[in-house]
């Protein structure tokens, strides 16, 4: 459903992504790995169609579409979700309002019917209580106030109740507790299905206990260096990223 | 596959929704301002000696005056002989009985402007006085009205009718001397809206004034006065809109509010002028001055202002809080885009104990415009223990617009005590990013996070006018992110 070639991408005169292939297949978890400014918020990024990057060379292709051409809400409304690793703040927006104007822009794509309040609430219900959040979430505004727990489970919470095709997940470990850290995953885990694939952005290999990908990509200085399976996360976590970014370089 | 920058351009080029001009015959007098003139619009409306001596003081307080140039407006001076003072559409009859005696291209232009008013008869909620050029053209539900001792009619109306009332709290908050404008308005003033609810009564419905301006090189000079009882309350709406011109056209209106004991008013506005073109051609100079008094212990006033057209806006609706306990209250919404320019704000004058006040003003600028909140609040002597809360926030759209904030305190009680707090902000990338992620088009974005920054002053409106106001936001700002 994802497929990259080559892809270069750059935020000004510098460039951080430097050729990334990788293929994506419906019901696979992949794992993209590395150290700090190796690129892996980037490539989030551009693949939900950030603009403060310029694709530079590649291409990605997404369910036969050229993805590159899309703008970031066609890629929303197209079933691409992203899970911000810093959820943004709307203020004096509920976040009911916010997410039922999220999934009625998605149905109307589908040509379905736009749901009102009540129907939409029906359908939140079970999801809040699968991600352990208090109903009166709904009603606060958009991320503000939240602590950095509650934001990173309101973001798997939207990704429940959106039902995307392919989600993309940005360090949505960082900064929880080993307790929300399960929650998340679980929520996560649940949503696993044939039919949607899931990229799992991480710095740590400890997200990958609870959420088991297929397979693991290390990413450095813009490129992948190593891929494989579940247990290239455990030797990275034995051997550290150096090890990697030596034998690239050799 | 539709590109951003087409979206915006088309975004961009809609037309302002109410610039239709009325083709209806006009009753003008000629150009300029002068002691005749003044005599004339006083004949024309056959007005009572008390009147007429009224406006010629304040003719001669004006010709003294200075235009005041503290705001933080730019504009070309402007020819106060080169504007006619007054425009009627010709009618039938002068003071229409009923709605069936009204020119049916009247009722279709308020129609067009989403104002029926035949509906509004109909359905029972709102009683609306239509004001057109310089004066009333229709004013309905009185009957309804009046069976409660209410009195709502045109501005004229009052003066032969009730000219006890008009009298005695003719100028009681804003004296014909207060300021440049507001002198100019007591001197030629037109027309508008006469309110009086008695003792203990409760208004059971929205009354509302829909001012419309349609002759070319016309001013607007409306007054409108508004008197709680004892207990009494009353909540008025207005509204405002005018064809699109090249050339500028002045509304310089007055507002005086009186509240006795216990008594509320709540005066709300969407002030939809035209504000001229993206490049700051045309559109109307706003010089409202707007205040309030609470007399009597106990009383409470509130404004609540969306304010999203006009070139030039100058606007401070205030309140005296004379009575002890009593309360004011100043929500606001001030929207500039293209070249608009706004300087608006209110003055909270506590003269009584225990007085309340609370300011809330969200400012938006897009475009080139320039967004200025301007706000005093005064503790006087004898107000101990008031309160004042106050809240300033400006939102920028874009890097080529301004926000600025003048907010003065004075206290000169000890007791009392002032809270303010301001930020500006620029609309995040960031947070556009994250709606469009969520699948919203970037006009819905902006729309969204707008109206939650707004959303403490809407949550004030009327039901009916909170819906008008939120889709108004979203015209005036289209096209304003690139």
């Amino acid at each position: 459903m994802l497929e990259i070639r080559n892809l270069h991408a750059r935020a000004g005169e510098h460039e951080i992504l430097r050729g990334i292939d990788l293929t994506l297949k419906p019901g696979e978890v992949h794992a993209i790995m590395g150290p700090n400014g190796s690129g892996k918020s980037t490539l989030a990024q551009v693949l939900a169609g950030r603009e403060t990057y310029a694709v530079t060379a590649g291409e990605a292709r997404y369910l036969g579409r050229d993805l590159l051409e899309m703008k970031p809400e066609e890629r929303s409304r197209e079933g691409l979700f992203l899970a911000f690793q810093y959820p943004v703040e709307i203020p004096g927006v509920s976040n009911m309002y916010f997410l039922r104007a999220a999934l009625n822009a998605a149905r109307k794509q589908q040509g379905l019917e736009e749901l009102d309040a009540a129907d939409f609430l029906a359908r939140v219900r079970d999801k809040i209580r699968l991600l352990g959040m208090e109903e009166s979430l709904l009603q606060r505004s958009v991320n503000e106030g939240f602590s950095g727990g509650e934001k990173k489970r309101n973001e798997i919470f939207q990704m429940a109740v959106l039902e995307p095709k392919l989600a993309v997940l940005d360090e949505t470990d960082s900064g929880l507790d080993i307790d929300a850290l399960k929650v998340v995953a679980q929520g996560v885990n649940a949503l696993r299905d044939p039919e949607r694939g899931i990229l799992l952005v991480t710095h740590y290999q400890r997200l990958l206990n609870y959420i088991v990908p297929d397979y693991v990509h290390v990413l450095s200085n813009g490129r992948i260096v190593r891929s494989g399976g579940k247990e290239l996360a455990l030797e990275l976590e034995e051997k550290g990223y150096g090890w990697l970014e030596t034998a690239a370089v050799a | 596959m539709s590109t951003p920058a087409t979206d915006i351009e088309l975004l961009a080029n809609r037309e302002y929704q109410y610039g239709f001009v009325t083709d209806i015959e006009a009753d003008t007098i000629p150009r300029g301002l002068n002691e005749q003139i003044i005599r004339l619009i006083s004949a024309k409306k056959r007005e009572p000696e008390f009147m007429l001596e009224w406006r010629l003081r304040a003719f001669r307080q004006w010709q003294q005056m200075r235009e005041p140039e503290w705001a933080n407006v730019k504009y070309p001076p402007i020819d106060y002989q080169g504007i006619i003072y007054y425009a009627a559409p010709r009618q039938a009859k002068d003071q229409p009985k009923s709605l069936d005696e009204v020119d049916p291209e009247l009722l279709k232009t308020y129609e067009k402007l989403g104002v029926p008013l035949r509906e509004r008869e109909l359905l029972a909620g709102v009683a609306v006085d239509a004001v057109f050029d310089s004066v009333s053209v229709a004013t309905t539900f009185r009957e309804k009205l009046a069976s409660l001792g209410i009195i709502f009619c045109s501005f004229s109306e009052a003066v032969r009718e009730h000219p006890d009332l008009v009298r005695r709290y003719l100028g009681s908050v804003v004296p014909s001397s207060d300021n440049f404008f507001a002198s100019l308005n007591s001197a030629v003033f037109s027309d508008g809206s006469f309110v009086y609810v008695p003792k203990g009564v409760r208004c059971p419905m929205e009354l509302s004034t829909y001012f419309r301006i349609n002759a070319q090189d016309t001013g607007q000079f409306e007054r409108t006065l508004i008197i709680a009882d004892e207990g009494a309350q009353v909540s008025y709406l207005e509204g405002c809109t005018a064809p699109k011109r090249d050339s500028n056209q002045l509304h310089a209106a007055v507002v005086e509010l009186v509240a006795l004991d216990h008594a509320t008013i709540k005066y709300s506005t969407v002030q939809n002028w035209y504000p001229g073109d993206a490049e700051g051609r045309g559109g109307i100079y706003n010089f409202v001055t707007k205040r309030g008094k609470c007399a009597g212990r106990g009383a409470k006033i509130s404004w609540t202002q969306v304010e999203t057209g006009s070139a030039i806006t100058w606007k401070y609706p205030s309140c005296i809080l004379q009575g002890e306990d009593s309360i004011g209250e100043f929500y606001s919404v001030a929207v500039t885009n293209h070249r608009q320019q706004a300087d608006t704000g209110t003055k909270m004058i506590h003269l009584g104990r225990n007085t309340r006040s609370t300011i809330v003003s969200k400012g938006i600028s897009a475009g080139f415009g320039q967004n200025t909140y301007r706000g005093m609040v005064k503790m006087l002597p004898g107000a101990a223990g008031a309160r004042n809360y106050s809240q300033c926030d400006s939102l920028l759209l874009g890097d080529k617009c301004g926000a600025h904030t003048f907010p003065v305190l004075e206290v000169r009680n000890p007791t009392a005590r002032v809270e303010h707090e301001a930020s500006t902000s620029r609309i995040g990338e960031d947070q556009l990013f994250y709606c469009r992620q969520r699948g919203l088009s970037m006009e819905d974005a902006v729309s969204m996070i707008v109206n939650g920054f707004c959303k403490t002053v809407f949550r004030e409106l009327p039901m009916e006018f909170a819906v008008e106001a939120q889709k108004l936001l979203g015209v005036s700002l289209e096209g304003s992110v690139g």
